[in-house]
């Protein structure tokens, strides 16, 4: 058991060792392209919490982007406050949203919260264009863009600055999500998912819990915008549309929706596949979205995150054995 | 638990002290980014994929007459390099390519980018690092009136509120008491199209009965039309993209609505117009008004003009199978030369600066792909590159011309 730990705990380090050193081998840019990876893994995180622990779905993610991106360029542009305390309060207002729509979600399942959540996606850029007194309507918001603080002036460039803050960011939120499904909180998720009777039955409030879900994953989608707008320095309507709902569902089904890895895995898909699809065809980034989607549901429904854990463990039983005959 | 929390905590302690030593960026050589004594490398941003990418034909024109330029001895001996990246009309994208081209590609400007969200989201970071962001392929005003804020920045094509302007002068000149339908598409290009509207109908912009928006997600705007139709306009402005403009024109005709049609330049070229009167018929499209300021390939009287003559032939070579009608190539093909003329201005020693400074002062009469009479001027008080249109109707298979040239901002 402890062996485990130690081993769950190393590629944990691993990993942050390895994004902590990646910025001194690739450009600046190269690092201001993970940033956005960080940024999608973050949302993606959110969705592995509704979908992967407690069995919501939702295709309206990109409305928590938004809110998420409009809080920081709005609080920024017309009151000049912050990134670093408009940041969360991106978090926290698409949080309350996400809350209130979970209320409303109690009362779908399946395919009708799907849809529920698609019809939010598609409604999405027409809103923010409709109050165009608050939102700049379609001419969109300019942010301005994240100063390196002062200590640190020289050392290191604004996209590397960016890399770090969302890295940390994406550690830190890693970190407390681990720990709250691995606690009660997760295991309260789980049962409910998995038999919502018998989970009542172990005194389990599901109204309470599922509405929790929402808001919390909804938070994390606020986070993933933000960052995502302060990046860009630009927040515009049509950025939030269905394009971007659907790609952060590939990108959750196709990382693994019950590994945490998987949300790494899924921001590489979202912000790389297209890029790397385009050059095959342009019109084959939707196309390949869609095949990889209906593969991986029929195939490989735990994902890349899911099998890349098996492949591994299976290699470390063989080692294991090994080692057992020497 | 100790064990794991010890390693996680060093973990974050490596993780700060990598990140404080994080190199700076490798300083580019002193000498100006993107050119050598053989080479110009221009960076640019076409919608190849998605909603918008039938625009992408504008970026392979620009690059055939890049090719063409090379192939006849380049500009001051130096052969152009034009990388130009799909954006897929998403501002995320156009920044993080914008910064690739900078930084990776070293490119020397930015030309010809197309769409405004994509250019309004680069442009912060263009400006900054000064690096000259050329003849922007939308029509949006800003990249003209707001120079003092960006001065690296500069437009190409008339800007559509002009258009709108020319529009609303010569309808009131035609019918003293006109009932006006607007089909817009909801965004900063159908709003700016609509402002115009507005402005030129000046006192009379209160027979504007009817307006009605479209995303450009919906799947048709035949429910608009239905609307319009039914507020008993008597003219009807199509301010929309191609795609919708096709739809647009069938559905009024389907619904044998027949009001004056104005339909804007970003629509008129000949493979829309051919598409709406083979889905709706000739009724579709007779008589429909619109504005030009490209020599239009599917007009005959083009066909012995030197300048047409020149687009067939490069199309031909460097383009071959592409429909040579769609005026969207020449277009690129146009934005290219402009761009040429200026470095060429710019002389043998080009620095951003200078190539800056050249495009505020271009004087060319000889645009081959311009209108005849069409000169592409600016100054460093207009940065209006195109500021002249003329007026065209459609009799069916082709564009006419009809009256002269019209400046829309005082020219």
């Amino acid at each position: 058991m402890r062996d485990e730990r130690v081993r769950r705990y190393g590629s944990v380090a691993l990993v942050a060792l390895l994004i902590a050193v990646l910025p001194h081998f690739i450009p600046s840019y190269g690092a201001f392209e993970l940033t956005y990876v960080g940024a999608y893994a973050i949302g993606i995180l959110g969705l592995i919490v509704l979908t992967g622990a407690s069995g919501q779905i939702s295709l309206g993610h990109g409305a928590f982007f938004a809110i998420g991106g409009y809080t920081v360029a709005l609080l920024g542009q017309k009151l000049g406050v912050p990134y670093w305390i408009s940041l969360p309060l991106a978090a926290l207002a698409s949080g309350v949203v996400g809350l209130g729509l979970g209320l409303v979600a109690l009362r779908l399942e399946g395919i009708y919260l799907a849809l529920a959540t698609f019809a939010l996606a598609v409604a999405t850029p027409s809103t923010l264009k409709h109050f165009k007194a608050l939102t700049g309507g379609s001419q969109g918001v300019v942010l301005s863009p994240l100063a390196v603080p002062g200590a640190l002036h020289g050392l290191i460039t604004p996209e590397q600055w960016l890399y770090y803050v969302t890295w940390t960011l994406a550690g830190v939120l890693f970190f407390a999500t681990s720990l709250a499904l691995h606690g009660r909180l997760g295991r309260a998720l789980h049962a409910l998912r998995d038999n919502e009777i018998a989970a009542v039955s172990f005194g389990v409030n599901p109204h309470r819990y599922k509405t929790l879900a929402f808001g919390w994953s909804a938070a994390y989608a606020g986070v993933a915008g933000a960052i995502v707008a302060i990046a860009t320095a630009f927040a515009s309507p049509d950025a939030y549309g269905i394009a971007l709902s659907l790609a952060l569902v590939t990108g959750a089904v196709l990382g693994g929706l019950d590994t945490l890895w998987g949300a790494l895995i899924g921001g590489v898909i979202v912000e790389f596949l297209p890029l790397w699809a385009q050059k095959i065809n342009p019109a084959a980034p939707s196309v390949i979205y869609g095949i990889a989607l209906i593969l991986f549901t029929i195939f490989l429904p735990g994902g890349i995150g899911r099998a890349l854990q098996s492949a591994l463990n299976s290699l470390r039983l063989r080692g294991g054995n090994q080692h057992a005959r020497s | 638990m100790h064990a794991p929390s010890r390693l996680l905590a060093a973990t974050l302690a490596a993780f700060f002290a990598l990140a404080l030593s994080a190199g700076t960026r490798t300083p580019v050589s002193a000498d100006e980014p993107g050119i050598t004594p053989t080479e110009i490398v221009l960076g640019g941003l076409h919608p190849y994929s998605g909603p918008a990418s039938s625009y992408g034909a504008i970026g392979k024109g620009a690059q055939a007459y890049f090719a063409y330029i090379n192939d006849n001895g380049g500009v001051n001996g130096r052969k152009i390099t034009y990388k130009d990246l799909d954006d897929a009309y998403s501002p995320p994208q156009a920044v993080q390519l914008a910064k690739q081209l900078v930084e990776q590609d070293h490119v020397f400007a930015m030309f010809n980018t197309l769409g405004t969200p994509s250019n309004t989201a680069i442009r912060q970071y263009l400006n900054q690092n000064q690096v000259p962001q050329l003849f922007v392929a939308t029509g949006a005003s800003t990249w003209g009136a707001d120079a003092a804020k960006f001065p690296w920045t500069i437009g190409w094509q008339p800007d559509y509120q002009s258009e709108a302007i020319i529009y609303a002068r010569y309808l009131m000149n035609e019918d003293s008491n006109p009932k006006i339908a607007v089909l817009y598409q909801n965004d900063d290009y159908g709003e700016d199209y609509l402002t115009g509207l507005k402005d030129g109908l000046g006192k009379k912009a209160d027979a504007i009965v009817k307006t009605a928006s479209y995303e450009v997600t919906d799947p048709s705007v035949s429910s608009q039309i239905a609307s319009l139709k039914a507020s008993g306009a008597t003219t009807f402005f199509i301010f929309a993209t191609p795609k919708f403009s096709i739809q647009a024109l069938v559905a009024a005709a389907q619904q044998s609505w027949k009001p004056r049609i104005f339909l804007n330049t970003v629509s008129n070229s000949q493979t829309t117009m051919k598409a709406a009167t083979s889905a709706g018929g000739v009724a579709a499209t007779q008589g429909v008004i619109s504005v030009q300021y490209l020599k239009d390939p599917a007009e005959p009287k083009w066909d012995n003009d030197a300048g047409m003559k020149l687009y067939r032939a490069i199309a031909a070579k460097y383009m071959p199978g592409a429909d040579q009608n769609n005026g969207y190539f020449l277009y690129g093909m146009g934005a290219a030369y402009t761009m040429v003329d200026c470095l060429q201005r710019a002389g043998k020693n080009l620095t951003r600066q200078r190539v800056m400074d050249a495009a505020i002062h271009l004087n060319e009469r000889d645009n081959p792909f311009v209108i005849s009479g069409v000169v592409v001027q600016t100054s460093p008080k207009n940065r209006f590159p195109i500021g002249q249109e003329q007026l065209a109707s459609y009799n069916g298979t082709r564009f006419s011309l009809f009256g002269s040239l019209i400046g829309a901002r005082g020219r």
